[in-house]
């Protein structure tokens, strides 16, 4: 796979005043693929939306040096570059609607880009659609639910054909349908349209459905693998206070009482596969003593 | 209770006024302005009134929607109105001391009630039929030769586009707050003036906080979507004059026409 964004050695340091003092990223080194999906995970404070807002170049690190498809986010002349290659949407919706309706705010990445009005009306009709609101569009922002809101604020940016999305928690703030509703389009979009996705959030059962699971902790990546591979490191999670997914703690603790039961699981479905299997097997054993 | 305001409330639909360009509604609203306060005699006020229904009705908006953009400013009508009735000459229908009510006063009332009125909801035909977007795209558009004398106008139009978005956002907050500020106990519907404005600064305290954070974050916002003030931008509806608004601007010029003959054939009354 091809790299898109190189994070080489990054320190980051909101005091400026002191070198040295505290850094929120200590040491960052992380390669993002063209067309993968990423989750960053961590608990608050672990840096990872500070993280989130160097790949756009709206932070530039202390030292290290952080790489958009071979730009260096330092470079100002080509700022505008960066950020139309990587759009970023933060975690409340209603912050990041500019205008009082819903195909206008759409559109407003484009018009700053100096896009002609015709090409502007073809690609907001798209990202609407890609979004499942096109329906919507002359509604006001104000009368949408927060789902809603936040999959606007994806079109705006998705209007802007970026090549990759960093989305920082846009799952906190909304009701368990408004997150399923943002979780879908997002998959929709790195698997139809092949858009990098890279999704920070605290939610463990979101992370699983990604490519590959960065785990943050104190400004440093902790672990960096598959969903599978990063899950299964119960006890290193556990003593950094990360959770893991509901069904991977149970098959963890089933495991601890001395179950016969396969490592890696992380949904419902594959849980309740793995407790079947298991209980056929024990019953065959019990069956077998019997006769 | 905060929600209720309408003021500058978009109502999408597709009637002709909401067809017509937000420079030609501008204008025109200025037009009317200044020839609502030209009427010196009851057939060119009734001109005005029969044009100013005539133009609400074509919004096709229910027409309590005005009235309750009316019910706003209720207390500066009748306030004027009162005290417009002590002011003019002739008849002296009631006098005490030095306070008369006077034929010419009363006439006088019913002209300053009446054109309120209508300048309150014909102001609300722009802001109903016209989205924020379009509105301050229109004004930005008719404020464009101020630019040699350094006036921001793109700033200008771009703040009021922010302000007009985050009204309800922050009414929204406003109720919010107070409920919160009411669950733990807080009084704001009792006791004298001064203790009531003092209990509102629990509430103003945590909005401004959330004003200016709710700021940091849409600049962030902006800033990810490339905006870089007027600098190369374009926009996705390009305003053009048409055929509609030529039909508005001639529409709107006869019954200026009949408001000036009117005040020339008929005599005076203010």
């Amino acid at each position: 796979m091809e790299e898109f964004i190189k994070i080489e050695n990054v320190y980051f340091s909101y005091d400026e005043s002191e070198e040295g003092k505290s850094f929120a990223l200590s040491g960052i080194d992380l390669t993002i693929n063209r067309g993968e999906f990423v989750a960053v995970v961590g608990h608050n404070g672990c840096g990872k939306s500070t993280l989130a807002k160097h790949l756009n170049s709206l932070y530039i690190p202390t030292t290290g040096d952080i790489f958009v498809d071979g730009i260096n986010t330092k470079d100002d002349d080509r700022l505008f570059e960066i950020r139309k290659k990587v759009g970023l949407v933060l975690q409340n919706p209603d912050n990041q609607i500019v205008a009082g309706i819903v195909e206008e705010d759409v559109a407003f990445g484009c018009e700053n880009l100096g896009i002609p009005s015709k090409e502007i009306r073809k690609r907001v009709d798209n990202a609407l659609k890609a979004v499942d609101m096109y329906e919507y569009r002359t509604h006001s922002p104000d009368k949408l639910s927060g789902g809603q809101k936040q999959r606007i604020a994806i079109a705006g940016i998705i209007a802007m054909e970026p090549e990759c999305i960093v989305l920082d928690e846009p799952t906190a703030m909304l009701d368990p349908q408004g997150r399923e509703e943002v979780m879908t389009t997002i998959t929709r979009l790195n698997k139809e349209l092949g858009i990098t996705i890279v999704l920070i959030t605290h939610y463990m059962e979101e992370a699983v459905t990604a490519d590959r699971v960065v785990m943050m902790d104190g400004g440093k990546v902790l672990l960096s693998g598959k969903p599978k591979e990063v899950f299964s490191k119960v006890e290193l999670l556990r003593k950094h206070r990360l959770n893991v997914p509901q069904a991977t703690e149970l098959i963890y603790r089933l495991k601890g009482c001395g179950y016969d039961l396969p490592g890696g699981i992380l949904n419902e479905e594959e849980c309740v596969q793995a407790l079947l299997e298991c209980m056929k097997k024990r019953g065959e054993r019990s069956v077998g003593i019997k006769g | 209770m905060v929600r209720e305001i309408t003021l500058g409330q978009y109502m999408p639909g597709k009637s002709f006024l909401h067809k017509i360009d937000p420079r030609t509604k501008t204008v025109l609203l200025i037009a009317y302005i200044v020839f609502i306060f030209l009427c010196r005699n009851f057939i060119s006020l009734l001109i005005m009134s029969l044009f100013s229904l005539l133009v609400i009705f074509m919004t096709k908006i229910s027409f309590m929607k005005y009235l309750k953009s009316l019910r706003m400013i209720l207390f500066v009508i009748i306030l004027t109105g009162f005290f417009n009735i002590f002011y003019g000459s002739g008849e002296v229908l009631w006098q005490w001391q030095q306070l008369k009510i006077t034929s010419g006063g009363l006439i006088n009332a019913a002209f300053v009630i009446v054109r309120i009125s209508m300048l309150m909801m014909v102001s609300s035909v722009l802001t109903y039929t016209t989205s924020p977007t379009d509105l301050t795209d229109g004004l930005e558009r008719l404020m464009k030769p101020l630019k040699i004398f350094h006036v921001k106008v793109h700033e200008i139009a771009m703040m009021m586009t922010i302000a007009l978005r985050f009204i309800p956002v922050l009414l929204e907050e406003t109720d919010k707050i107070m409920n919160a500020q009411k669950a733990r106990g807080a009084d704001m519907e009792s006791g004298n003036l001064i203790k009531r404005v003092k209990s509102l600064i629990p509430v103003l305290i945590p909005l401004f906080v959330s004003a200016f954070r709710r700021a940091g974050d849409l600049a962030t916002a902006m800033e990810c979507r490339c905006y870089n003030g007027d600098k190369n931008r374009t926009r996705m509806k390009v305003l053009h004059f048409s055929i509609k608004d030529l039909i508005a601007l001639l529409g709107c010029l006869v019954v200026f026409a009949a408001v000036i003959v009117g005040n020339m054939y008929f005599p005076a009354v203010i």
